[in-house]
């Protein structure tokens, strides 16, 4: 589906995201595997609770990390996470 | 001295990344008795299992390390009684949790009781396609059991692997044995070619499949990835015998894995119990920390320090470390040798003279009659492999 500021994602049904201060890093889990995250792919993911939607993902990291025009990078990166099944979308 | 040291020490450690994954070996009771089972084959000869409360140690001490990937295996671990809890209690710590069954002891009691332990997982193996092979190849009547344990599995909504090891006896039923899993609707499915340890060692004539066996499959594999889309993801594990260059074994030795077995030894991958002249830890008197940074057993075989010509010089050392020791042990009889599958080895024609065999369709080594893994077998050959 085409993903838009109003797309709402949702971390995928088999995967689980958590902090690894072994890792320094954020983890995504699944069965028999991980990806360790980089620092905005996992601010981004993090926050993909099914609730906020791309809009709101966005206003939320430009706020943490006074930041701006980060909207293009937001997209790309959950198109990205979809095609890997990282998140659902609705 | 001791600032010195310990000083030493910590920088040691931080070159070392943290074991990632752990694997607890619950048991090597199993009531399936396949003949590629990785397990040792001496495996009868070991006793006294660790508790409940010891478990809970291992599982305490190489989660605070980092440890997050977890996974149940064994032998058939629903024998424990105490699998559940155990389950629990990784689950509390923050571990991903995998269960790797044959599916039986499997009911919708335990089934239950393992999501509410919060397990995350179930890795469900399969022997082949029909009942006839399934049950012939693991000498048990569980074709039926594990088709209902399939469902039971999805029922309870765990994300599911379908595991089958592949040989020259099935390899042939690839196609088949796909179905069966998209008929299950499994997430992932493994496509696992037996690797050579283990029962699978001694019963490597019977089991290693001819190249035009191993082509076909592979190609069929492709077509179907190619038609059926990526609701179900696929696995091919090719076998090392048909490689000109090994694995890179266990991702490393002591670099990610870690495995404790039933009795409670630390090694760095499930089969390294058989290489002589090394001490592995035991997880009752030493800590998880002191073995993965400290033993003797895992800083062996770390890096590339240890290599020996054709490795030491190879540009491709950091690529693959030299493959895999316990082959290099199994066939050059040396655990420090270039694994043989690599064709700078210069004993790498003991692994083209099996693949050779493995052209010629009936010959006598493929003809004897194939072992099962059993108690009573493995008293009797009383040897690692």
């Amino acid at each position: 589906m085409a993903i838009t500021t109003a797309t709402v994602p949702k971390v995928g049904r088999n995967f689980r995201i958590q902090w690894e201060p072994a890792q320094d890093a954020y983890v995504l889990l699944y069965p028999e595997g991980m990806v360790k995250l980089n620092q905005s792919a996992g601010e981004i993911l993090k926050r993909c609770d099914g609730a906020a939607d791309v809009a709101a993902i966005v206003a939320d990291l430009e706020t943490t990390f006074n930041a701006q025009g980060l909207e293009a990078d937001v997209l790309a990166f959950i198109e990205l996470a979809e095609q890997q099944k990282w998140v659902d979308l609705t | 001295m001791t600032d010195l040291s310990e000083a030493v020490a910590v920088q040691d450690t931080a070159k070392i990344g943290p074991p990632l994954w752990l694997l607890a070996e619950l048991t090597y009771r199993c009531p399936l008795h396949c003949v590629y089972c990785y397990n040792p084959v001496d495996f009868a000869k070991t006793e006294d299992e660790l508790t409940t409360e010891q478990w809970f140690k291992v599982l305490r001490e190489a989660r605070e390390l980092g440890s997050v990937q977890c996974g149940f295996s064994g032998g058939e671990p629903m024998l424990r009684d105490d699998l559940e809890v155990i389950v629990a209690e990784a689950h509390r710590l923050g571990y991903y949790t995998n269960l790797l069954t044959s599916g039986v002891g499997l009911n919708e009691k335990r089934i239950g009781a393992l999501k509410e332990a919060g397990l995350d997982h179930i890795q469900l193996s399969f022997q082949d396609s029909t009942r006839e092979m399934n049950d012939f190849l693991s000498s048990t009547r569980t074709f039926d059991l594990k088709r209902r344990a399939a469902d039971m599995i999805k029922a309870h909504g765990y994300p599911m692997v379908m595991n089958c090891t592949i040989h020259r006896h099935n390899i042939d039923h690839i196609e088949a044995i796909l179905q069966l899993a998209s008929d299950i609707d499994a997430e992932y499915v493994e496509l696992a070619n037996t690797q050579y340890y283990g029962w699978a060692q001694v019963n490597r004539d019977q089991l290693l499949p001819s190249r035009e066996q191993l082509e076909r499959a592979e190609r069929i594999t492709n077509e179907w990835r190619a038609t059926h889309g990526n609701k179900m993801k696929l696995f091919f594990v090719v076998p090392d015998y048909y490689e000109k260059r090994p694995k890179k074994c266990m991702n490393g030795w002591g670099n990610i894995f870690l495995t404790i077995t039933p009795d409670g030894k630390a090694l760095p991958c499930h089969t390294a119990r058989m290489l002589p002249g090394l001490e592995f830890p035991d997880v009752r008197t030493s800590s998880i920390r002191e073995i993965w940074y400290e033993s003797e057993g895992f800083n062996r075989y770390r890096g590339t320090g240890w290599m020996k010509e054709p490795c030491s010089s190879c540009p491709e050392k950091e690529k693959d470390y030299g493959g895999c020791r316990c082959q290099a042990y199994m066939i050059a009889n040396d655990p420090a040798a270039a694994d043989p599958v690599c064709d700078k080895s210069p004993l790498h024609n003991r692994i083209t003279e099996v693949v050779d065999r493995a052209q010629i369709a009936g010959n006598a080594a493929q003809v004897k009659p194939l072992i099962y893994r059993g108690p009573k077998e493995s008293l009797q050959l009383d040897r690692p492999f």
